[in-house]
Formats: structure tokens, C-alpha cells, sequence
């Protein structure tokens, strides 16, 4: 059974969203799982969505990262299970130390809400299988802390390993300063560990499903994700 | 009773873009002989305890396990019977 569980910290406000994009879009099975469950038996992948967990205080991210559920969550990971943060979840997947590094307020200060174009760095994941190198996306940003910051030697593993999947661009692909909208080194928009099971990413893939949403590029993104248990579960 | 008080500051090298723009804001209101203006926390707690070495080993793991975050902050703090 292939089955998404969605989670909800006190302040998600995209897990509606992620169980739209999945259930109603895609037509597969999702459960949203509270906070203080603390089992996630059954479930093939994990979605931590994107919101203000617990308002936001102290740092985006560090109180729910000691939510109940995210032991369970950081076994799941450390077991080969996917898991997906999606801005605010990409947030809380740094402050787990799932994923390295840290994200601050943009450079600008603003918070930015628009629609960005990401460039497809990495195919060799669960997540971008479906992509291809080099596609450039269309995918809605909306955050005040999305500047991805890591020390020197952090980033030259990521590009070494290879574990930046998505970057911020221009219309043309280009990886330039003037398309890189918060600030985030290397125009960082999406990194996943070295075991490629964990991935966090800025940009809300669930909020690009349907035409009318004026972008589907996000499906590919979940499709990849379908793709990938599926064959996990025909081995 | 104690009183601690924990200053949690980005780490040099870290753009801090609130620093950034208090200190646009400074040098605008006439203040120009401002050179750095660099923002952080303050956290004050309340705790019991026995002895200030018992305390310390305390706000030590509550900073590096939630009050800061090592990858972008620094921190230090006073502790003082309160």
C-alpha cells in the first residue's frame, strides 16, 4: 500500500494543500498525522508541509522540530524512508539535522511571495526522477526565511555529492544574482541528504498542480515520487 | 534561584540582514558615525537549582539542543543568584 502521511505541527497551513496535490490531483492515498503521534508505521512517504510552526518563535522551525511525531520521523529517514519538506518542512528538516546547513531571513528582508524559476540540477533522486537536467520550473515561493546558508565546506560536499536538486533562476535557466531571490548561496532553492531519501526544498510544488493554477509543474515533482516507490515496491 | 541571561547572536560570516537594515535605519535618522549594527536575542530564565556549576551544564545543553542553532549562531550568558 502506498500511502503519503501528511503532517500537521501547530501553524502548517499547507498540509491541506499537499493532501489536495496528492488525494484529489493524483488520486493516491494520504493521511494527515498530528503532531503527537509518534508512529508512522504504514506510511511510504512523509510530508512535512509548509506553514508557521509554532508562529515562527525562536527560529523557524526549532520548536516543532521537538515535536513527538519527529522522533518517529528521524527513524523513518534514518531507515531509507522518503521524506519531503516543503518550505516551512524544509525548515524544520534543517533544524532536525536531517538535511544540512540553515535558513534565514532573505537578504532583502521581505517576505516574498511569487512565482519563481527553478533549474533542475540533479535527475539522480526520488524526487526529480521524473525531471529532466537542466528543465526550467515554474514553481510559487512564498517565505520571509528561505536564504539558505551553509559554511564553505557543507557546500562544497553538497556540490560534490551532488545534492543540490534545485536552484534558482532566470526566465533563460541562468544561475545569476539577479535571479536568485533571497539570498541563498549558490542560488540553493532544494537539497536532499547524501542518501537521497531526505529532501527540503523552498519553492511549494503543491501549489502548481492544475492548469488553472497557471503552472503544473509541481506534479512531476509528486509523480517522480510515485514512480520511484513504485518500483521500489515491484523489487 | 538563578538568573540567566543567554545572548544568541548570529556567527560572524552569517549575513545578518536585520543588523543590515537597523543600521540603513540609524545612519537616515543622522546617527552616521554608526559603523556595525549587528541584532541577536536575549533569553532570560528563571531556574533552580544547587549550585551555579549545576545550572551552567543546564543552559550549555539547552542552547546547543534548542536556544541556538551552532550552524548560524553563537552564543554566551551570564548566570547570577537571583
Amino acid at each position: 500500500m502506498m500511502k503519503f502521511g501528511i503532517v500537521q505541527f501547530p501553524g502548517s497551513n499547507c498540509d491541506s494543500d499537499c493532501y489536495y496535490a496528492i488525494n484529489k490531483v493524483l488520486r493516491y492515498p494520504a493521511d494527515m498525522i498530528w503532531h503527537k503521534e509518534k508512529n508512522l508505521d504504514g506510511y511510504a512517504c512523509v510530508i512535512l508541509p509548509g506553514g508557521f510552526t509554532y508562529g515562527d518563535y525562536l527560529r523557524v522551525g526549532a520548536i516543532a522540530r521537538y515535536s513527538p511525531i519527529m522522533s518517529a520521523v528521524v527513524n523513518f529517514a534514518k531507515k531509507g524512508g522518503l521524506v519531503l519538506g516543503i518550505c516551512n518542512g524544509f525548515q524544520v528538516l534543517t533544524e532536525a539535522q536531517l538535511l544540512p546547513g540553515a535558513l534565514i531571513r532573505n537578504s532583502c528582508l521581505h517576505f516574498i511571495c511569487q512565482n519563481q524559476t527553478i533549474r533542475v540540477e540533479n535527475v539522480d533522486s526520488p524526487y526529480t526522477k521524473l525531471f529532466q537536467k537542466n528543465q526550467i520550473l515554474q514553481i510559487p515561493i512564498a517565505h520571509g526565511e528561505g536564504c539558505y546558508y551553509a559554511d564553505k565546506e557543507t557546500i562544497d560536499l553538497l556540490e560534490t555529492n551532488q545534492q543540490i536538486l534545485f536552484r534558482y533562476c532566470d526566465s533563460n535557466g541562468g544561475i545569476t544574482k539577479e535571479a536568485n531571490p533571497n539570498g541563498s548561496i549558490a542560488n540553493i532553492a532544494g537539497i536532499c541528504n547524501k542518501e537521497r531519501n531526505v529532501f527540503g526544498l523552498m519553492p511549494h510544488p503543491e501549489r502548481c498542480m492544475e492548469d488553472c493554477l497557471g503552472s503544473i509543474d509541481g506534479r512531476l515533482l509528486f509523480e517522480s515520487i510515485i514512480m520511484y516507490l513504485k518500483e521500489v515496491i515491484l523489487k | 534561584m538563578w538568573l540567566v541571561r543567554i545572548n544568541v547572536e548570529l556567527k560572524k560570516g552569517v549575513l545578518d540582514a536585520q543588523g543590515k537594515a537597523t543600521h540603513q535605519a540609524l545612519l537616515s535618522l543622522g546617527f552616521c558615525h554608526v559603523k556595525e549594527v549587528r541584532v541577536g536575542k536575549m533569553i532570560e530564565l528563571k531556574i533552580e537549582g544547587r549550585s551555579q556549576e549545576d545550572i551552567e551544564l543546564q543552559v550549555k545543553d539547552m542552547c546547543k539542543k534548542l536556544l541556538a542553532n551552532p550552524v548560524i549562531e553563537d552564543f554566551k550568558y551570564t548566570i547570577e543568584a537571583g
